[in-house]
C-alpha cells in the first residue's frame, strides 16, 4: 500500500540533470522531461527537455533554492527537506531559500500527511544535493586545472587537497556552463554520508518559515486578494451531508448595501448535493446578507440521523460478522479455547474535529481559460482535479497557488473549500474569495470518524498473551477520498480501508491474531470521514493499549512487564531496513525510555494519583514510529474529574533531521491528543452537528497543560515521522494511569469526570 | 466615511458603522496579520491593541474604534523587533503561525501591565489566545523571556 503510493510520489525512473543552458545563468536540478534522454543536460535545456524549476536551482550568486511540494501547515518541513539537500550539496547553510511551487503534474503526485514527507523524501533530497555537489566539483576541478578526484567541497566552496587551491560554488557557477546526467543507477550508487558524519542534518538550525509569522507577513489562504474580487458565503446547510437548497427568498437582503445576489449552485462531484451561495462586494455585506437570506431545503437522507444511530449501526454490524479480515496469523479458535484467561472489552471513540486556527476558505479566478485556486492544500492532486469535474473543465487547466497553512491535520486534503468558490466564481463571472465561518468549520468538517471497536483476548496458563480478536469498525475516508487506495482483504473477501484499520496490526508478539475492519454506512452517509492527524492509529491504539493494560491488570502482571514480554523482535516483527530494523525492540526500548524517565514504579505518587504506560508504532506498520508515554494523572474522588499532571515521552526517530523541530512537534501533539481524549467532543442529532463554535466545542487552553518531559532517541536508523505518533499514544496512557489512580477503567471518549465517576463506582 | 488611526497611520474607511472591526483591518484595509479566528471573541486570533489594551477586533464595530489609537502587529514594533517578537524568534515558537499575531499582541499588552510576571499571572493572561498548533508550553517561556528582555532594556 505505501509503496504503491511512494511510486505515484516521485517519477524515480529518469535521469537527473544538472545543468545549465549558457554562462552566468545559473544552475538547475532536475528530472529530464522525457525518458531515455540521449544527449547531457545543455542539449535538453536548449530543446526544452528539461524542467528548471525541479528540486533545486542556485543561482550565479551562490544561493540555492530548494522547491518544497510540501505544505508548510507548522511542521517546518520545509526546512527539514531543505536541511538533507544542503547537508549533501556541502552548501554554507546561509547561502538556502526556500519556495513553495503552484501544482503541476511535473511533481508526481502533490500530498502531504501521514508523517511521509521526510520519511519519504530524505534519501531523494540527499541525492540530489549530492548530485549537484558532485557537478560543481567536477566543474570546480576544471577550472582549477586538478583532478576532481582530488577535490572536495564544504561551506559552498571547492577545495584542492593537495595544493589548498579553491574556487566558490558562486564562482563556478557563474563561469558555467555546465552539464552533467546522472542515469538513474548513478543517482542509486552515491554514497550519501552515515550518521555521525552529518554537519547540518541533525542541527537545530532556525526554521525558514519563521520570521514571516512574526511579523504578520506570512500570507495564508485568507490573506489573499485578486482585483475585481466578490465575497461569497455559504448560506449554512441544515444537516451534515445531503441538503439541498429548493429556492431562496432574498427580499431581506436586497437593501444591503454591496449585496449582489444568491446563487443556488449543484455540485457534480457530491461533496455537497448543493449549495446556497450569497455573493457582495465586500465580506460584511456578505456575512449579513448570509443571515438575511431565508432558504427553503430539501433535507436529504441524514435528517434523522444521531449519534446513537451512527453507534448502533456499528454494533450490529460487529455483531452480524460483517467486515472483512486484515490480519489472520496462527489459530485464534484454537488460543481461545486454550486460554486460562479471556479478556473482552468494547472500545469507542467520539467524531472528532480538526479545529484549525484558519477556517477553510480558497480563492478562485478563472483567466484565459485557466482556472487558479488560491489557498491551502495538502492534496493539491485530488483537489484540482475535483474542482475541474466541479467545473467541467481539463484537471491541466486547473492550478493551485499554495499559501501557508494556518494548520491542516489533514482537514486540507478535501476541495469543499475549492469547489463552491470555483462554482461561485463561474456564476458571478468574476474572482470569488470564500471563507467558512467558525461554525461551518466546525459543522462542515469531513470530521474523524466515530469509531467502535472490540477486543477479545486469551492468556495461556504460562500468563502470555497469546491470541487476540480485534473488530474495527468506523467510517472510510479513504473511500470518500480516494477509492483506488481499498486494499484487498487478508480473506480475499472484499476491500477495506487500510487507513482507517492501520495500527491494529501491532508490533507486539501474539501468535494468534485476528483483525477485521468494517465500514460504518450509516456514518459514512451522515458524517462524511476525514483524515486528522495520526488517522487510524487515533483509534486502534486507543484500543489495543487500552487493553493490553486490562489484560496484565486481569492476570496479576505489571503493565509495563506484560508489554516488553511481548516485544522480542522475532518472527514477522524482526524489521526490515530502512523503515522498521530492529523491529519489536525498538519498541521495548522506547518504552524503557518513558519508564525510566518517569519514574515508573518508583516516583511516590500522591494519594487517587497514577501512573499510566503506552506505546504506539503509529503511523503505519511499515513506516513506525517507536514511541511510549507514562502518563501521570491525578482523579478528584468526588467528582472524577481528571487531572493530567505529566507526560513523559519517549520517541525513537531514528534519526532526527532537525531536533528543536521534532521537540516541537513531539510537545504539540502530545497537547493536541490530550485535548482530543479529555475535552473535545462532536455529536450529531437530526443529521447536524450539534457544536458550533469554542463555546461549545473546547480544545484544550494554555492553563490546562500539564508538564511535559520529551526523551527523543537517536540511533542513526532512517528519519522517522514525529508530527503524528504522540497524539495516538497519550490516550491509552491517561485511560491507564486512570484506573492506576483510582481502578476504574473508561473506554469511551471523552473521558470526562462523569464517566471516571461512574466507572469508579463499578470498579 | 470614518477615519482609524492604525499603526499611526490614519486611514478613511467606506464601512457601515456596525462593521466588524477585524474586517476593516483586514479585508477593508488588508492588514492581513491579524486573523480570523471563531468571530465571536473566544479564540484571540483577531487581538489587536486599542489605546494600548488588547481587544479582539471581531467583537468591536467600526463606531468604536474611531478616534481611538489601534495597533496591529504590522505596527507592535517598526522594525520587528519588539521584545515579544524577538522571544518568539530565539525560542521558534510558532509552528503553523496562523494564531500568534494574536498571541504576540496580547503577551505585548500583558507585559505593559506586568513587567514581572508569574508563571500563573502568564497563564492566566494567555488563556483566551487558543494554539491548535498547541505551542502552549513554549509560549509560555516566551513571555517570560521578553519580560526578561524587557527588564533588561
Amino acid at each position: 500500500m505505501t509503496k504503491h503510493m511512494k511510486d505515484l510520489g516521485g517519477a524515480t525512473r529518469r535521469d537527473i540533470l544538472v545543468g545549465s543552458a549558457v554562462a552566468g545563468t545559473g544552475l538547475v536540478v532536475g528530472y529530464s522531461v522525457l525518458p531515455h534522454l540521449t544527449g547531457g543536460a545543455r542539449e535538453a535545456l536548449a530543446a526544452g527537455n528539461f524542467e528548471p524549476s525541479l528540486f533545486l536551482t542556485m543561482e550565479p550568486s551562490g544561493i540555492a533554492t530548494v522547491h518544497v511540494t510540501k505544505t508548510e501547515m507548522g511542521q517546518h518541513v520545509g526546512t527539514a527537506l531543505a536541511q538533507a539537500v544542503a547537508e549533501e550539496l556541502e552548501i554554507d547553510w546561509n547561502d538556502v531559500r526556500i519556495d513553495y511551487p503552484d501544482s503541476h503534474e511535473k511533481w508526481g503526485l502533490m500530498i502531504t500527511g501521514g508523517s511521509w514527507s521526510v520519511n519519504w523524501t530524505f534519501d531523494r533530497n540527499s541525492r540530489i544535493g549530492a548530485a549537484a555537489r558532485m557537478a560543481l566539483v567536477e566543474a570546480g576541478a576544471n577550472m582549477l586545472g586538478v583532478p576532481a578526484s582530488e577535490c572536495s567541497a564544504a561551506n559552498s566552496t571547492v577545495t584542492h587537497t593537495g595544493t589548498g587551491q579553491s574556487t566558490t560554488y558562486s564562482e563556478i557557477i557563474s563561469a558555467g556552463p555546465i552539464d552533467r546526467t546522472f542515469s538513474e543507477d548513478e543517482m542509486k550508487a552515491i554514497e550519501l554520508k552515515k550518521f555521525g558524519e552529518y554537519k547540518l542534518v541533525g542541527t537545530s538550525v532556525p526554521a525558514l518559515d519563521i520570521p514571516a509569522k512574526i511579523d504578520g507577513t506570512a500570507r495564508y489562504g485568507i490573506d489573499v486578494f485578486v482585483p475585481n474580487m466578490a465575497y461569497g458565503r455559504i448560506v449554512t446547510w441544515p444537516t451534515r451531508w445531503g441538503a439541498m437548497p429548493n429556492s431562496v427568498d432574498d427580499s431581506a437582503a436586497s437593501g444591503i448595501d454591496g449585496y449582489i445576489g444568491t446563487e443556488i449552485i449543484e455540485d457534480p462531484t457530491g461533496v455537497q448535493r448543493g449549495y446556497a451561495i450569497v455573493l457582495a462586494e465586500t465580506i460584511w455585506a456578505a456575512e449579513k446578507a448570509a443571515d438575511a437570506v431565508s432558504v427553503d431545503w430539501d433535507l436529504g437522507p441524514n435528517a434523522n440521523v444521531s449519534t446513537a444511530d451512527i453507534l448502533g449501526y456499528a454494533k450490529k454490524a460487529t455483531a452480524d460478522g460483517e467486515g472483512f479480515a486484515w490480519v489472520i496469523d496462527g489459530d485464534t479458535d484454537a488460543g481461545m479455547s486454550n486460554a486460562a484467561t479471556v479478556v473482552e472489552a468494547e472500545y469507542e471513540t467520539s467524531l472528532g474535529y480538526h479545529g484549525m486556527m484558519e477556517p477553510m476558505n480558497c480563492v478562485a479566478m478563472e483567466q484565459d481559460g485557466v482556472w487558479h485556486l488560491f489557498t491551502a492544500c495538502q492534496w493539491s492532486t485530488r483537489c484540482t482535479a475535483m474542482t475541474a469535474e466541479a467545473l467541467g473543465v481539463e484537471p491541466a487547466n486547473v492550478v493551485h497557488h499554495q499559501q501557508y497553512a494556518g494548520t491542516g491535520f489533514g482537514r486540507r486534503l478535501e476541495p469543499d473549500a475549492m469547489i463552491p468558490a470555483a462554482l461561485a466564481a463561474k456564476a458571478a463571472g468574476r474572482p470569488v474569495k470564500l471563507v467558512f465561518t467558525r461554525e461551518q468549520d466546525v459543522m462542515f468538517d469531513f470530521h474523524q470518524s466515530l469509531t467502535y471497536q472490540t477486543v477479545k483476548g486469551g492468556v495461556n496458563v504460562a500468563g502470555d498473551l497469546d491470541t487476540m480478536v480485534h473488530t474495527v469498525c468506523s467510517a472510510w475516508a479513504t473511500k470518500r477520498q480516494a477509492p483506488g487506495f481499498l486494499a484487498e482483504s487478508v480473506d480475499k473477501k472484499g476491500k477495506i480501508d487500510p487507513f482507517s484499520t492501520n495500527g491494529s496490526d501491532h508490533w507486539y508478539n501474539v501468535p494468534n491474531q485476528y483483525v477485521r475492519s468494517i465500514e460504518n454506512i450509516v456514518g459514512q452517509s451522515a458524517t462524511p470521514p476525514g483524515q486528522l492527524r495520526a488517522v487510524a492509529p487515533t483509534w486502534t491504539m486507543w484500543a489495543v493499549e487500552s487493553f493490553l493494560d486490562e489484560a496484565a491488570h486481569a492476570v496479576g502482571r505489571d503493565p509495563l512487564e506484560f508489554r516488553t514480554s511481548l516485544l522480542k523482535a522475532v518472527g514477522k516483527n524482526v524489521g526490515t531496513p530502512p523503515n522498521t530494523v530492529g523491529g519489536s525492540e525498538r519498541l521495548r526500548n522506547a518504552l524503557l525510555v518513558a519508564a525510566g524517565r518517569a519514574g515508573y514504579g518508583v516516583k511516590p505518587l500522591p494519594a487517587n494519583t497514577g501512573q499510566g504506560i503506552a506505546s504506539v508504532t503509529s503511523q503505519e506498520r511499515g513506516s513506525p514510529t517507536w514511541t511510549a508515554c507514562v502518563a501521570e494523572v491525578h482523579v478528584d474522588p468526588e467528582s472524577g474529574e481528571p487531572t493530567v499532571r505529566k507526560l513523559s515521552i519517549a520517541m525513537d526517530v531514528g534519526t532526527a533531521v532537525n531536533p528543536d523541530g521534532v521537540l516541537a512537534q513531539i510537545q504539540g501533539s502530545a497537547i493536541y491528543g490530550t485535548s482530543r481524549v479529555l475535552y473535545e467532543n462532536i455529536t450529531m442529532k437530526d443529521g447536524s452537528i450539534e457544536q458550533s463554535n469554542f463555546d461549545t466545542w473546547t480544545p484544550m487552553r494554555i492553563n490546562q497543560v500539564p508538564e511535559i518531559d520529551v526523551s527523543i532517541i537517536q540511533n542513526g536508523h532512517y528519519p522517522a515521522g514525529t508530527g503524528e505518533p504522540v497524539v495516538t499514544v497519550v490516550g491509552p496512557a491517561i485511560a491507564n494511569a486512570i484506573q492506576a489512580a483510582v481502578g476504574a477503567r473508561v473506554r469511551s471518549w471523552p473521558i470526562t469526570a462523569e464517566k471516571v465517576k461512574a466507572a469508579m463506582q463499578e470498579a | 466615511m470614518a477615519v482609524l488611526n492604525i499603526n499611526g497611520v490614519s486611514h478613511v474607511v467606506d464601512a457601515p458603522g456596525d462593521t466588524k472591526l477585524l474586517w476593516v483591518i483586514r479585508e477593508g484595509l488588508r492588514l492581513t496579520g491579524t486573523k480570523f479566528g471563531c468571530g465571536i471573541g473566544l479564540c484571540g486570533a483577531c487581538t489587536v491593541h486599542l489605546n494600548g489594551e488588547a481587544v479582539r477586533s471581531c467583537q468591536l464595530q467600526l463606531s468604536d474604534a474611531e478616534g481611538a489609537t489601534i495597533t496591529t502587529i504590522e505596527g507592535l514594533d517598526p522594525k520587528g523587533q519588539h521584545p515579544v517578537q524577538k522571544a518568539w524568534l530565539e525560542l521558534q515558537i510558532p509552528q503553523c503561525g496562523y494564531c500568534q499575531s494574536g498571541q504576540m499582541m496580547n503577551a505585548a499588552a500583558f507585559l505593559e501591565s506586568n513587567s514581572s510576571p508569574s508563571d500563573a499571572e502568564i497563564l492566566d493572561a494567555m488563556q483566551g489566545n487558543i494554539c491548535r498548533c498547541s505551542t502552549y508550553a513554549r509560549i509560555k517561556q516566551g513571555v517570560r523571556r521578553a519580560a526578561q528582555m524587557m527588564q533588561e532594556a
